[in-house]
């Protein structure tokens, strides 16, 4: 890896004890209330069949899916705006909130505004938008980005918490009791969800055939921010379409269960409209901004567009051995975790991220868990592969010595007798091989490698089995 | 400059190489399972999620409602006028004995009744269907029964007609009344707020109510 910054982080995560801790309990608790929820292999394995299936048909007529969402949306009274990069996704988003002279706006969880920086961008045009969320509320006292797709501020402690609620919310007494803290964060954001003059939101799913924007969530924070002030702005990715109602249960089931282990969330959002008339309430405009930034670049490779099935569960960040041990932050990208590692180096080019994909031990446990089959594993080897082609920053395998080695190795495989020469001479020598570079680096942390004394196909003829 | 971005983006990704369509296999949906089982599942997977449910009997529910609801501390119960059930609640309330909650109704627009929607300290709105698998009330405001009134109070009632309570969700999209055009909003519910945000310890009513009181109306 040559991104230094990536492998400073890595060394700085792994030195944490106490973030460790954190993130070590938290995943194992996740993984095994997925396995609690979702008692029957044979059932989850249809279940994911048919979401796969599902993500997979609307992926197949994505652009006839975004114009028919594009048309019922409308015919339900939502305004559409298409954004090709975030920075033009921030600007519509800004214009409409001068358009009615907002200065306050309230954001139930979006990870695509994460990807946009829309919090920073409306900062610096004096719009003051807050996080509502728990987690997201937190992170953002703190000044911090999400360490997770679903729970954000799960690298932060309760103590860290009190201490950071205490010295930020004037009036707070310090205090650790959890209940005391949600008490806090209540009754601070009730008085914005009163007062904001909008409210913006992500969307889990949006339906094509009805224009509806589908939001899951457990707080009621995802309500309020569009459900009290008059102007709600969702902001999506152009994959997050689906092609009707009906794909949605199996979806949803597959989400929550597979992100959080619950059956279902508290409250399922299913928004079709602004206020309509001789409605008491309800936001009475609704903006969607369609945000590719990347997205129709990934969809343009077959292989690669199944990055885009993806419902950002979380699911494959819990069971990843990386990421539980180095927890969200060490990635220094919007999405970690393995799905991150598949969609950043897309998404922001393999120069810039071309590295990520080589931290993976390739044991394809998010591939075994991801609910809606993205096959994980084949897009790492893939996205490898790219880097080390393209020399970009990051490739593993550009080093000249490397570069020797496996043309060496490619050499003897295609002629037996050098072949065997090499290794005999490996398995005499292979023992006085000095501890360095890449060895050294190992050798830290595992006992040191050892060539076997037969090599595979003397043991095999030991025991009379003959040559094909 | 917005028209040429959709004009843009689409082209990108009509110009990518099209995959045979997968083959569509979603089951369709079968008739409603009919009440009792649905109404027990129902009611089990509610109290997993630490909802509480009661059910009551059809004939005289709202008086029977109000001397449930007596003793808990609630001050107010929000209703909407509105309403098919409105007049029976009125009517309970007129003719028991005074005493808390007392029956306030919704009044006008939200930009007129906010101050005292946040204040009030619970509301009762209807269900307009249920699942039973994974344990959801479907809500369905509009002109007759605001959204916020199911999200600001903290402590939610809900009526369940019991006739309402379908096996799955797939089952309650399908036969509740919601086709297309669906409603400006419809809100499936499944418990009070939680979260689980600081140390993944759950705790209720961060933002929503804090309490969801649940009655089938058999």
């Amino acid at each position: 890896m040559g991104d230094s910054g990536f492998e400073a982080r890595i060394e700085q995560a792994l030195a944490d004890a106490g973030l460790r801790r954190n993130f070590a309990s938290a995943m194992g608790s996740f993984a095994a209330r997925r396995l609690a929820v979702f008692p029957d292999a044979a059932a989850l394995e249809r279940l994911r069949e048919q979401g796969a299936a599902a993500r997979r048909r609307a992926l197949a007529r994505l652009p006839e899916l975004l114009e028919e969402l594009e048309r019922a949306l409308v015919g339900n009274g939502i305004h559409v705006h298409w954004a090709e990069t975030a920075a033009v996704g921030n600007r519509i988003v800004l214009e409409i909130l001068e358009a009615h002279g907002v200065r306050r706006v309230v954001k139930g969880k979006s990870m695509v505004s994460e990807e946009m920086h829309l919090n920073a961008f409306l900062a610096r045009h004096g719009i003051d938008a807050v996080e509502t969320d728990l987690g997201e509320f937190i992170i953002q006292l703190a000044g911090e980005t999400p360490s997770h797709i679903i729970v954000p501020a799960v690298h932060k402690n309760r103590a860290q918490i009190a201490r950071l609620f205490h010295e930020k919310i004037p009036g707070t007494p310090y205090t650790e009791e959890v209940a005391e803290l949600n008490a806090v964060a209540r009754r601070t954001l009730r008085r914005m969800f009163r007062e904001a003059g909008a409210g913006l939101s992500g969307v889990n799913f949006a339906v094509a055939a009805t224009g509806t924007l589908c939001l899951v969530e457990n707080e009621g924070n995802g309500r309020m921010c569009t459900g009290v002030p008059p102007l709600h702005i969702a902001v999506m990715g152009i994959e997050k379409v689906i092609e009707r109602l009906e794909d949605l249960p199996p979806l949803l089931r597959l989400l929550t269960g597979s992100a959080t282990g619950q059956r279902v969330t508290t409250y399922v959002n299913l928004i079709s409209g602004p206020r309509r008339a001789g409605d008491p309430d309800g936001p009475r405009e609704v903006h969607v901004v369609l945000l590719d930034n990347g997205r129709s670049a990934v969809y343009a490779d077959p292989e690669l567009r199944a990055t885009l099935q993806c419902i950002r569960c979380g699911c494959c960040l819990n069971h990843c051995p990386v990421y539980t041990r180095i927890g969200g932050h060490a990635y220094g990208t919007t999405y970690p975790g393995p799905i991150g590692k598949v969609l950043t180096p897309q998404l922001a080019g393999l120069e810039r991220a071309g590295g990520l994909p080589f931290a993976s031990t390739l044991c394809g446990a998010c591939e075994e868990v991801c609910p809606v089959k993205i096959p994980l594993t084949r897009l790492l080897r893939r996205l490898r592969e790219e880097t080390v082609q393209a020399g970009a920053a990051g490739g593993a395998g550009a080093g000249a010595i490397e570069r020797l080695a496996w043309r060496g190795y490619g050499l003897s495989a295609q002629h037996p007798r050098l072949y065997r020469l090499l290794f005999a001479c490996g398995r005499w020598l292979g023992g006085l091989m000095p501890p360095v570079a890449a060895l050294e680096r190992w050798g830290r942390a595992h006992a040191e490698p050892r060539f076997a004394r037969l090599s595979l196909r003397r043991l095999f003829r030991k025991r009379g089995i003959p040559d094909a | 400059m917005p028209e040429h971005a959709r004009d843009r983006i689409l082209a990108r990704l009509r110009r990518a190489p099209r995959e045979a369509q997968p083959p569509d296999d979603a089951a369709t949906p079968q008739a409603p399972a009919p009440g009792g089982g649905a109404a027990a599942a129902l009611e089990a997977a509610l109290a997993a999620m630490r909802a509480e449910v009661q059910r009551l009997p059809r004939e005289g529910w709202a008086g029977e409602l109000r001397e449930r609801l007596r003793g808990r501390g609630l001050s107010s119960l929000l209703y909407a006028r509105g309403t098919p059930w409105a007049p029976a609640l009125e009517e309970a309330w007129a003719a028991g004995p005074e005493g808390p909650p007392v029956l306030a109704a919704w009044e006008g627009t939200v930009e007129e009744f906010r101050d005292r929607l946040f204040a009030a300290d619970a509301a009762i709105t209807r269900a307009e269907a249920a699942a039973a698998d994974p344990g959801v009330l479907v809500l369905r405001p509009g002109p007759a029964e605001p959204r916020l009134l199911s999200l600001v109070p903290p402590v939610h009632v809900v009526l369940v007609p019991g006739e309402r309570i379908f096996g799955t969700l797939e089952e309650a999209l399908a036969g509740g009344g919601f086709a297309p055009p669906l409603p400006a909003n419809l809100v499936l519910v499944s418990g009070p707020s939680k979260t689980a945000d600081i140390e993944l310890t759950l705790a209720f009513g961060v933002h929503g109510p804090r309490e969801l009181l649940v009655f089938i109306l058999e």
